[in-house]
């Protein structure tokens, strides 16, 4: 560090160093070293936070859904934030399906009721990316394969879904992600 | 050579390192230890400061680029997605818009300090020539990044500066075909454009690189224009010109702080805010401040090819200067006659500028052929004979001899002379 012998004794007050060795000059140096680095900083956040979704991205962040195309026993896949979004319009059997499972048998356990939106159980929305590598799984058509579980297929490293969008075989480590939406009146919804 | 570098660091990771590949030693040679004049003014600043504002632009540059589209159908949009959308989009363009203004401050001023003082001259001469190769390249990356935001400035600015080249007899319009890649100013023109203001930047990098090299083996220059004689007229670059150019630089962030936040248009022609119209050309075209003398040279001529020819003489001028001037003395301080005739000169540039910006008629016709005709006598005539006329004022012994005395030239000074070293 600096040496305190080659600085000029203080008239007033100590000119001495203090026993720990620091001087005004090792302050100083700290002050102008931590105020470059602020400085830096401010500099720089501008261009980090220039690559987050830019103001015209988020804004075109949520989406109308009509529902009355959708006939029972398959779904839609829409475009949401550059997603695809899976819309299912469920039978009462894979409801049943789904509500009957028990938790214990799950990989990640999730009731079906906390899926879907109370009153409107045969709906169910959900982000249509596997969950193990980003690809977009099967299963919206009926012709679709679907699975061991009537839910959705992945064909890229076979991971399957129930009708509730729960992973039941992996590799995927966890269940379709949902996604944020209300219901405008019956057959309308709103992501985002 | 071949072999390991034996290197003085203590820090086992840095020996390390510098043992294979001396970085450190090399940096601790050429930018800590490094022996500089100790009787450098603020002038002396620019060179760093240049480095810095080259760095802001590659910076700023880097990021636009993300959010930008060279496509003649979308570049205005995208560029207005920046302003308005992308965050901080606003700031980073700005910055690097009013940068390109700044860029060429801190260059003219650091042109004009090694013509006053001059640092063109024995040994300096390859080393101002990189630095005039550095200013053409700048010149073409600032037309070429011009072009981008495809406003209408952007277009008839491109339209005009490429046919330049139409002025070259026989292949002419071929060459001008061959650089618009079709027969307009057009999308693949915009597309090259775009390539080529990505590219040249980091073209300057490197020749900047050789720059400083060819700057590290003659030493700088400095205000008297006097070898350095002895140890004792130079200090160690770190901290003591460190700390001197982070007060200009200091000072230059203010400048550009308050052209980006307060005035951000301030060099720019809100004509470029229109979308490019190839069927319309703006009523009142005119290039950026920065080549507005350029651009008078070239309406001061009444001849097309003449005119392209004066225009990019002005600068070719410069790579030959250090055989045009005579004069062994290097400091204007000590020359009498040419410290007079390069206030002409600054006058007779910032006259071309003001003519640049008006109208080719009346009085400017007149200002820009006197102020083009004494800018290529300077250079032309002026110099090469001032040189042999002209009665130096005596040289000090040496840098130290003024600063420790106090005093301008010792009565038992050398005289005008000694260039060489002892």
């Amino acid at each position: 560090m600096a040496n305190s012998a080659a600085l000029p004794a203080h008239p007033q007050g100590s000119g001495q160093a203090p026993q720990d060795g620091a001087t005004k000059r090792d302050f100083l140096k700290l002050l102008a070293g931590a105020s470059a680095l602020v400085g830096v900083g401010a500099i720089a956040w501008p261009l980090i936070d220039s690559m987050n979704p830019s103001q015209d991205v988020l804004a075109l962040s949520s989406i109308e859904v009509n529902l009355t195309p959708i006939p029972e026993g398959s779904g839609i896949t829409v475009l949401w934030r550059g997603k695809p979004i899976f819309v299912r319009h469920r039978t009462p059997a894979e409801i049943k399906a789904a509500e009957d499972v028990k938790l214990s048998e799950l990989i990640e356990p999730q009731a079906d009721a906390d899926r879907v939106k109370a009153g409107h159980a045969q709906w169910l929305v959900l982000i249509g990316i596997c969950t193990h590598l980003g690809c977009v799984p099967l299963g919206n058509k009926p012709t679709d394969p679907r699975g061991e579980w009537g839910g959705w297929f992945c064909p890229c490293h076979g991971s399957q879904y129930d009708t509730s969008g729960r992973v039941r075989h992996g590799p995927a480590p966890l269940n379709l992600y949902l996604v944020p939406y209300a219901f405008e009146n019956d057959t309308k919804i709103k992501i985002g | 050579m071949v072999g390991l570098y034996k290197s003085d660091f203590k820090n086992p990771v840095v020996n390390w390192i510098d043992t294979r590949m001396p970085v450190f030693t090399l940096m601790q040679k050429e930018y800590a230890a490094f022996p500089t004049p100790k009787n450098f003014n603020y002038f002396w600043n620019f060179g760093a400061l240049a480095m810095v504002n080259l760095m802001i632009m590659i910076a700023t540059g880097v990021f636009l680029a993300m959010n930008y589209t060279p496509n003649v159908a979308m570049a205005f949009n995208s560029i207005e997605h920046i302003m308005r959308d992308v965050n901080w989009g606003w700031l980073i363009r700005y910055a690097h818009m009013n940068g390109a203004s700044m860029f060429f401050i801190v260059v003219y001023i650091h042109t004009f300090r090694g013509l006053y003082y001059g640092s063109y001259k024995a040994p300096r001469e390859l080393l101002w020539m990189l630095g005039v190769v550095i200013l053409l390249l700048m010149m073409a990356t600032a037309f070429m990044g011009y072009v981008l935001p495809w406003g209408q400035m952007s277009y008839w600015g491109a339209t005009v500066i490429t046919n330049l080249f139409s002025a070259i007899p026989l292949v002419g319009p071929s060459i001008v075909t061959w650089l618009w890649g079709g027969f307009s100013v057009d999308n693949a023109t915009l597309n090259r454009f775009y390539s080529l203001h990505y590219l040249l930047p980091f073209v300057i990098v490197g020749v900047v690189f050789f720059h400083v090299i060819a700057l590290h083996i003659t030493g700088s220059n400095n205000p008297l224009g006097i070898d350095v004689k002895s140890p004792q007229d130079t200090i160690p670059f770190h901290p003591y010109y460190t700390i001197k150019d982070s007060v200009g630089i200091c000072v230059y962030l203010l400048v550009f702080a308050a052209l980006v936040f307060f005035s951000p248009n301030f060099f720019a022609s809100p004509d470029n805010y229109i979308p490019a119209n190839p069927l319309q050309t703006p009523a009142e075209i005119v290039p950026e401040w920065y080549f507005l003398p350029f651009y008078a040279i070239l309406r001061s001529v009444p001849n097309k090819l003449g005119g392209v020819m004066m225009m990019f003489g002005s600068i070719m001028v410069l790579f030959v200067l250090p055989w045009l001037d005579t004069s062994p003395v290097r400091s204007a301080r000590f020359r009498p006659i040419y410290r007079q005739v390069f206030w002409l000169l600054v006058i007779a540039v910032l006259a071309l500028g003001a003519v640049g910006a008006h109208r080719p008629q009346g009085i400017w016709v007149v200002i820009g052929r006197v102020a083009t005709l004494y800018y290529f006598l300077h250079f032309l005539v002026i110099l090469p004979i001032l040189g042999k006329l002209e009665r130096p004022l005596p040289l000090p012994e040496s840098i130290s001899r003024p600063v420790i005395r106090g005093g301008g030239p010792m009565p038992g000074g050398a005289p005008a002379k000694p260039m060489e070293k002892p």
